[in-house]
């Protein structure tokens, strides 16, 4: 029992990583607080790839300069971290596009708040419900 | 910035070091950890670094923004040139065994090449970026921060 | 010790995230994202992966604040108060959390040798690169050779995001005045 605790807390505890990260997304109004929450909730997920891969008592999957390679050494998966080498780059790029974006929403709305946002765009519908219902005699 | 002299005598100190040590983890990255990406990322912080402190016109004389946007595209297409090559010799994308006498020494070429490619194509990107942010007029003072 | 460094790292990772929750200002939030990613290279090298700590402390650290502080230079200081109630977001965050947590009940032990991560494919690749390629670090090899094609991609998605952000931000603001006068 204690040994299935210890083998699987570092999933756990990264679980509970992406969930912070996760709440932060789905409960904070603001955009640039959004994105850094995506941004922890994507960075636990690779914490989370990365541990799987490890190997107890390996070492970085880097072989000696001269390549003799040592049979009693064991090396960590080298997989994984190609994998997320990926991810993190491509991360950055939707980053970099999420907040280009927030900053035409800025210049579109002159406010960054999801809940205000809203408020405008629901003002927006109701004035054009009223201008359409009036040329069709009153009925939207 | 101008009132911020440490930072401007570091920034003059420091910038020739990262762009260097970008260029190390470049060719190095067959034999220690790193490569085209992280070497493409550490030159464009060298890069932003130097921008933030002088203002953007100075970083602009150094690397114009149609220099930038076209070497965007050269690294895609150095890697993609890299894989149309080994079509030429009758083999499949991206082969590097024909790039040299021996498969081995094409692999080494061909590694090289590529990284190459990657490592101009992100700086360029992430520059470019920066470029992008940087040109809009702020809303909040420097002061006021 | 290992499990000692780790808990050390984890508990600083989940506190700097918990201020992130709270803080209003976004200037605090956006420091606490840096060192959010420079906490989490730190947990990259215990956990044996030098390459990806290398790029998470230059992207996340370096790139990705500096973006973020640009952005907030254009846009606003501070985090208006929430005013919905925040019930139905921990409610949904909790079915979530347990769900993954039943998921990963029979996953295999943390570090164990001989799980099915480790066997096949990643053990023929520690084993072919020397011969091959004759390139030390697995990882670049892997990378730029045997799966140069995945690469290949990546790179082009780094552009498609670079022409993207051109084409949103690319030219100078335009002026309200322009924009009345048009309608």
């Amino acid at each position: 029992m204690m040994e299935f605790v210890l083998g699987h807390m570092n999933y756990w505890l990264f679980i509970i990583l992406m969930m912070t990260g996760f709440y932060i997304v789905v409960a904070r109004g603001n955009f640039v607080k959004k994105i850094v929450g995506l941004n922890i909730f994507q960075t636990s997920v690779f914490m989370f790839y990365i541990s799987i891969g490890k190997v107890a008592g390996g070492t970085a999957p880097i072989y000696p300069i001269d390549l003799n390679v040592d049979p009693s050494v064991t090396y960590s998966n080298p997989l994984p971290h190609v994998l997320i080498l990926t991810a993190i780059v491509v991360g950055v790029a939707t980053t970099a596009l999420g907040l280009a974006l927030i900053i035409r929403i800025r210049e579109a709305y002159d406010t960054i708040e999801e809940e205000d946002i809203l408020e405008i765009e629901q003002a927006m519908q109701r004035k054009e419900n009223a201008i359409e219902g009036s040329a069709m005699g009153g009925r939207a | 910035m101008r009132h911020h002299l440490i930072l401007r005598v570091i920034t003059k100190l420091i910038v020739p070091p990262i762009i260097l040590f970008a260029l190390y983890v470049q060719f190095h990255g067959d034999y220690s950890p790193g490569g085209g990406f992280q070497a493409g990322v550490i030159f464009a912080a060298g890069l932003i670094l130097f921008g933030i402190v002088y203002g953007l016109r100075k970083v602009k004389k150094v690397l114009p923004p149609w220099l930038i946007h076209k070497l965007t595209a050269l690294g895609v297409l150095i890697y993609g040139g890299t894989g149309v090559v080994s079509l030429f010799f009758d083999k499949a994308f991206l082969d590097y065994s024909v790039l040299a006498s021996y498969p081995k020494d094409g692999q080494h070429y061909g590694i090289l090449a590529v990284e190459i490619g990657v490592g101009v194509a992100v700086a360029a990107v992430m520059i470019a970026i920066y470029y992008a942010f940087a040109a809009r007029p702020p809303r909040i003072n420097d002061e006021d921060w | 010790m290992d499990v000692f460094v780790n808990l050390v790292l984890f508990a600083m990772l989940v506190s700097t995230a918990f201020a992130i929750l709270q803080m209003r200002r976004l200037f605090g939030v956006v420091m606490m994202a840096g060192v959010f990613s420079l906490l989490s290279a730190l947990l990259f090298v215990t956990l044996d992966a030098v390459d990806v700590a290398f790029t998470e402390a230059a992207v996340g650290a370096g790139i990705s604040t500096v973006l973020m502080l640009g952005t907030m230079a254009l846009t606003s200081r501070d985090e208006k108060l929430p005013r919905k109630s925040s019930v139905i977001p921990i409610l949904v965050v909790m079915i979530t959390g347990a769900v993954l947590i039943y998921g990963t009940l029979d996953m295999p032990d943390f570090g164990s040798a001989n799980s099915a991560a480790q066997t096949h494919v990643a053990a023929d690749y520690l084993e072919r690169t020397p011969k091959d390629t004759g390139v030390p670090n697995v990882v670049t090899a892997i990378l730029a050779s045997y799966r140069g094609y995945d690469t290949f991609g990546e790179v082009v998605v780094v552009f498609t995001a670079a022409i993207a952000v051109l084409v949103l931000i690319g030219g100078l603001a335009r002026r309200k005045d322009d924009e009345e006068e048009t309608h």
